[in-house]
């Protein structure tokens, strides 16, 4: 880094040995943390306590943990119970069974009723590899947050990851908190600042860039795939391909719409990123936001209408087009866009 | 202790609400009347009798919980709330409006005093069972074979459901949560009443047999005839008693109790009374069956 950053990313963020973890895990070790401040924290699980990183909260407070078998759709509906009975509920699976299968009971049940159950989807996206298509949730940002109430976040890392359960134990509304299950870089440290529904710019070029004009492209990621924006912002600084500035949209709902509109006027063309499909996911919030506000070229980074399969991460991500030459070609379209408006 | 006395008041208050069903369905012109006739009995024993509440102060933190899981027959609940205070009757007549805190099926956003929200089916026993379990985890006793604690709550979580609604899955993974956490503070009220909106529960959906069910899933249950107010109350009482094990009260009711004319038919599941099948349901429900003359006609 250039420069000391005002959100204390990690120092290391362009080196080789970044310092992996599992997003998952950030969760686990987050509840953890707000089961220790707050009593009214329960966790209850369908059967994959260990996978989703809540057996260190039920190790730590086993009268506080509610084991309901492979039974998601109850899974949501009990945690609705014991919110009405004062309690903060945080349910634990995999994404593609909740908020997948449980979905109606997580709308009637949880947002309908209007009651804080926090809902940690974990083994999102295609990059969950092996398991294949049946268990790589890409549909889950569309499904959460079209449902009133809903709070949805896609933490970038573990640490991030760790604050966002910790803030979501101290709010009152639905949450939905989307997790992957392979390790991935940490971007953040734990001096970062992290808020419910701020956007974060998380590589601003004038900070990489000598003589610094104008941003070109912006470029919006949530989750992991951060990352990768990362890396091609600073190969655009570091080759002098261009200015790329990206945001880190870890609250896709309620939207920043400010910052959004914000990079929009600044760069005049936006990239948005994700490990979802791409119809309904971040990157239409997005849209739905910049259409009304300040209208800009957009490409969607993302799965195209298309399921899963077994694979390794990488292959996958390359093979479905969110990889780092997929980023660079979108950068390279949109700004072709804008310059022929 | 239900006496005699208390049972006449009971039945009376009883058809006052089966009266206010009839006639803020007519005026709603949508919704479900079979059911809420045949559950009227029920919700009378309890908001009448057996439930720990106080419509005055329907927050009470110490109040008994009802969780309506089949929400379709939410004239009965509304009813029965309006009678026993929570809100006046003249608003009854508000059900199914825009901007009525009586919605089509209930939404505790738009009346607080609900424990939830309902309508989709199958989701009611587990909400309740979360409830419950809240409950044993507040009083220290989530592992133990007691409620009732030292610092224990004396409170009963009561759920009440429809038999068709046991076709939903979800129904079963509540049994067996129940059943696993021992939850003695819970007690489910099955409306057997055989029928569902495509027809008699056994053809649409055999149920039977429902006693069996219930008792392989480990719950203690027990059969009453559900228009009985002795066995309601009776039934509850011993399901308070109960340790160890969750409750079931299958209760056989007839479908549009009441009105004669509504009695035993499928096809009255999902329907409102016309303005001339009312003034006859409220003229025989007035006259008891012709047993007394009305003062109304």
């Amino acid at each position: 880094m250039p420069k000391e950053n005002n959100l204390k990313l990690n120092p290391k963020l362009f080196e080789k040995d970044i310092e992996m973890l599992p997003i998952r895990r950030g969760f686990g070790d987050g509840l953890l943390e707000a089961g220790k401040l707050d009593e009214n924290v329960v966790g209850l699980c369908a059967d994959l306590s260990e996978s989703t990183q809540m057996y260190l909260f039920k190790e730590r407070f086993p009268e506080r943990f509610v084991q309901v078998g492979v039974a998601e759709q109850n899974l949501a509906s009990v945690a609705s119970g014991m919110a009405a009975m004062g309690k903060i509920p945080f349910i634990s699976s995999y994404a593609m069974f909740s908020p997948g299968r449980n979905w109606e009971q997580i709308r009637t049940t949880i947002c309908y009723n209007d009651v804080p159950v926090k809902i940690a989807g974990s083994h999102a996206g295609v990059s969950v590899g092996p398991d294949g298509g049946t268990h790589q949730a890409i549909e889950d940002i569309a499904i959460t947050r079209v449902i009133p109430n809903m709070v949805v976040i896609s933490p970038c890392d573990a640490i991030e990851a760790r604050k966002a359960t910790m803030a979501a134990a101290t709010t009152k509304e639905p949450t939905y908190i989307r997790l992957a299950r392979e390790k991935t870089p940490i971007m953040t440290s734990e001096e970062t600042p992290f808020k419910i529904g701020q956007a974060q710019v998380f590589f601003d070029p004038k900070d990489f860039i000598k003589d610094f004009k104008k941003v070109d492209v912006g470029v919006i990621a949530t989750g992991a795939l951060l990352y990768k924006a990362l890396k091609v912002a600073k190969k655009y600084a570091d080759e002098g391909l261009g200015s790329i500035k990206v945001l880190n949209l870890s609250t896709i709902k309620p939207l920043d719409e400010a910052s959004i509109i914000a990079l929009a006027r600044e760069a005049g063309a936006l990239v948005t990123i994700e490990e979802h499909q791409v119809y309904g996911g971040m990157g239409s919030a997005i849209a739905e936001c910049v259409a009304r506000f300040f209208p800009v070229p957009i490409e969607f980074i993302g799965v195209c209408d298309r399921f899963g399969q077994s694979g390794t991460p990488d292959e996958l991500l390359e093979y479905y087009g969110m990889g780092e030459s997929d980023i660079g070609i979108a950068i390279e379209k949109v700004r072709t866009r804008k310059n022929i408006f | 202790m239900l006496t005699d006395q208390g049972i006449i008041l009971l039945e009376k208050t009883a058809n006052e609400i089966r009266q206010s069903i009839i006639s803020m369905l007519v005026t709603a012109g949508s919704g479900h009347t079979a059911g809420p006739l045949g559950m009227a009995d029920i919700f009378t024993t309890l908001y009448f009798h057996s439930l720990r509440h106080d419509p005055k102060n329907p927050t009470w933190p110490e109040r008994d919980r009802l969780v309506l899981s089949n929400g379709h027959i939410c004239p009965v609940l509304y009813a029965t709330m309006a009678h026993s205070g929570y809100f006046p009757v003249e608003e009854l007549q508000t059900l199914r409006k825009f901007g009525s805190r009586l919605q089509g099926h209930p939404h505790r956003d738009f009346l607080p005093y609900l424990e939830n929200s309902s309508g989709p089916l199958g989701s009611g026993l587990s909400q309740a069972v979360g409830m419950a379990i809240a409950d044993q985890i507040n009083t220290k006793n989530r592992t133990g074979a007691e409620l009732r604690g030292p610092s224990g709550i004396d409170r009963f979580i009561y759920c009440l459901l429809g038999d068709g609604e046991l076709d939903e899955g979800q129904n079963w993974e509540a049994a067996m949560l129940g059943s696993k956490e021992r939850l003695s503070n819970l007690i489910a009220i099955v409306d057997r009443n055989n029928i569902q909106i495509d027809g008699f529960t056994e053809d649409v959906m055999p149920l039977s047999p429902l006693y069996e069910k219930w008792k392989s899933f480990g719950w203690h249950v027990q059969q009453i005839d559900g228009h009985n107010f002795q066995q309601i109350a009776d039934a509850i009482e011993q399901a308070k008693a109960f340790f160890e094990k969750p409750s079931v009260i299958i209760a056989h009711t007839i479908p549009g109790r009441g009105v004669k004319e509504f009695e035993r038919k499928p096809e009255w599941h999902g329907k409102p009374p016309s303005k001339a099948e009312a003034d006859m349901a409220l003229a025989e429900l007035r006259t008891l069956g012709g047993k007394i003359s009305s003062e109304h006609q």
